[in-house]
C-alpha cells in the first residue's frame, strides 16, 4: 500500500546538541522522499500534532516534528507541558532555530530523504516556520495562521514573542500561508502586511484566506475546525509541497 | 491558544491533581482556546506549584457565563463568611 507508514518516538539533536524528543513518520515504501518538518501549535506536542505527522507520511514525506516542549515537561502530558511553557514566556526563537534545524538534519541523514526539506508550522508554529525559513537552508515553509509576524503581543500577555518582520529580506525559500477571515491573531489586515512586505523584498509567496475560518480551522479536534477551509487548505499544501519538495 | 492574555497571581492552598493533593504556590488565569472544553474560547484556570513540576497542575476550563458565576460565587461567600484577621 502506498500509504503504509512507520511511525515512532525518536530522540535527536536539537538546539545545543540537547536531545530532544520528536516523532517520526515515514513512508514504508523504498524511494526517495521530500522531508517536512512539522512544528506544533501553542497547546503543544500533542494527539493531534502527531496525527498531522503520520499523514504528511501517508502523503508520501518523510515528516518529523519536535517536541519544542521537552526541555521543561519531559514525560509530561501536552496540556500540562504547554501550561507550563505557556506561564514562561513561550520558546525562544534562537532554541526554536536550533531545534527545527536539528529535525531538518535529521530528515536528510535518512537513507530515504532526496535531500529537500520544508516545514509547516500551525498556530504559534506558524510564525515559528516563517523564522525558520528566515533562518535554515529549506525548499519551502507553510504557514497555518501564525500571529505576531507582524505586530507583537498585546501588553501584559505572558509570550515573549516579537514581530518578525526585519527577518523578511533572510527569507531564503517559497512560503505558503494559510490564514481564516474570522482570525484576529493574525487579523486580515496584518496578514496584507505581511503579504506587503514579502512583495517589496521580492519574495516567493503566495496566501489564501478563507472566509467563514477563524484561527485554528485545521484542528480537526476543536470547535473551530473548519471542514471547508481545512479541505482547500490540505488541497494547497500537496500541490505547493509537491513543486517544491518533490524528486 | 491564541489570546495570549494572561493573569498570574501567587497564592497559598492545595488542590487535587493527577498524583493526589500537592500545595499550591501559583495560578495563571487566561481567556484562550480550551484543551477539552467544547467551545472556542473558555476562561482556564491552572493552579500550580511550578516546583514540583509540571504535572502538578489542576486545570479548570469554564465558558464565560460559568466563569462569572464562579467569581460571583466566591465573592458572596467570602462576603457572607467574613472573618477579622
Amino acid at each position: 500500500m502506498k500509504d503504509d507508514i512507520r511511525a515512532e518516538t525518536i530522540r535527536i539533536a536539537g538546539s545545543g546538541q540537547d536531545q530532544i524528543e520528536a516523532y517520526l513518520a515515514q513512508p514504508l515504501d523504498a524511494g526517495r522522499y521530500g522531508g517536512v518538518v512539522v512544528i506544533h501549535h501553542m497547546p503543544g506536542y500533542d494527539e493531534w500534532s502527531k496525527e498531522v505527522t503520520r499523514k504528511f507520511a501517508t502523503h508520501g514525506y518523510l515528516a518529523i516534528c519536535p517536541n519544542l516542549y521537552f526541555r521543561e515537561a519531559p514525560g509530561a502530558s501536552s496540556d500540562d507541558a504547554a501550561a507550563t511553557v505557556r506561564a514562561l514566556g513561550g520558546v525562544p526563537d534562537e532554541r526554536l532555530v536550533g531545534d527545527v534545524g536539528g529535525a531538518r538534519n535529521h530528515l536528510i541523514s535518512l537513507l530515504s530523504s532526496n535531500g529537500k526539506v520544508g516545514t509547516i508550522g500551525y498556530c504559534s508554529g506558524g510564525r515559528q516556520s516563517f523564522l525558520a525559513a528566515c533562518s535554515l537552508p529549506l525548499e519551502a515553509a507553510v504557514i497555518c495562521y501564525g500571529a505576531f509576524i507582524v505586530g507583537n503581543p498585546p501588553e501584559g500577555a505572558p509570550v515573549k514573542m516579537t514581530s518578525l518582520v526585519h527577518l523578511a529580506e533572510q527569507l531564503g525559500c517559497p512560503v505558503l500561508g494559510l490564514f481564516g477571515a474570522e482570525d484576529q491573531h493574525p487579523s486580515p489586515e496584518q496578514t496584507a502586511e505581511l503579504g506587503k512586505v514579502l512583495a517589496d523584498h521580492g519574495k516567493d509567496f503566495e496566501f489564501h484566506t478563507y472566509p467563514g475560518a477563524g484561527h485554528a480551522f485545521f484542528a480537526t479536534d476543536r470547535p473551530s475546525f473548519r471542514p471547508e477551509a481545512a479541505k482547500e487548505g490540505w488541497e494547497e499544501i500537496w500541490e505547493f509541497l509537491g513543486r517544491r519538495l518533490a524528486g | 491558544m491564541c489570546t495570549y492574555q494572561t493573569e498570574k497571581l501567587n497564592l497559598t492552598g492545595s488542590g487535587k491533581g493527577a498524583q493526589g493533593w500537592f500545595c499550591l504556590t501559583d495560578a495563571s488565569v487566561y481567556f484562550d482556546h480550551p484543551v477539552h472544553a467544547s467551545a472556542e474560547h473558555t476562561l482556564n484556570l491552572d493552579f500550580l506549584n511550578p516546583a514540583l513540576g509540571p504535572t502538578a497542575r489542576v486545570a479548570v476550563e469554564l465558558d464565560r457565563k460559568s466563569a462569572l458565576a464562579l467569581s460571583d460565587a466566591i465573592r458572596a461567600i467570602l462576603d457572607a463568611t467574613e472573618i477579622p484577621t
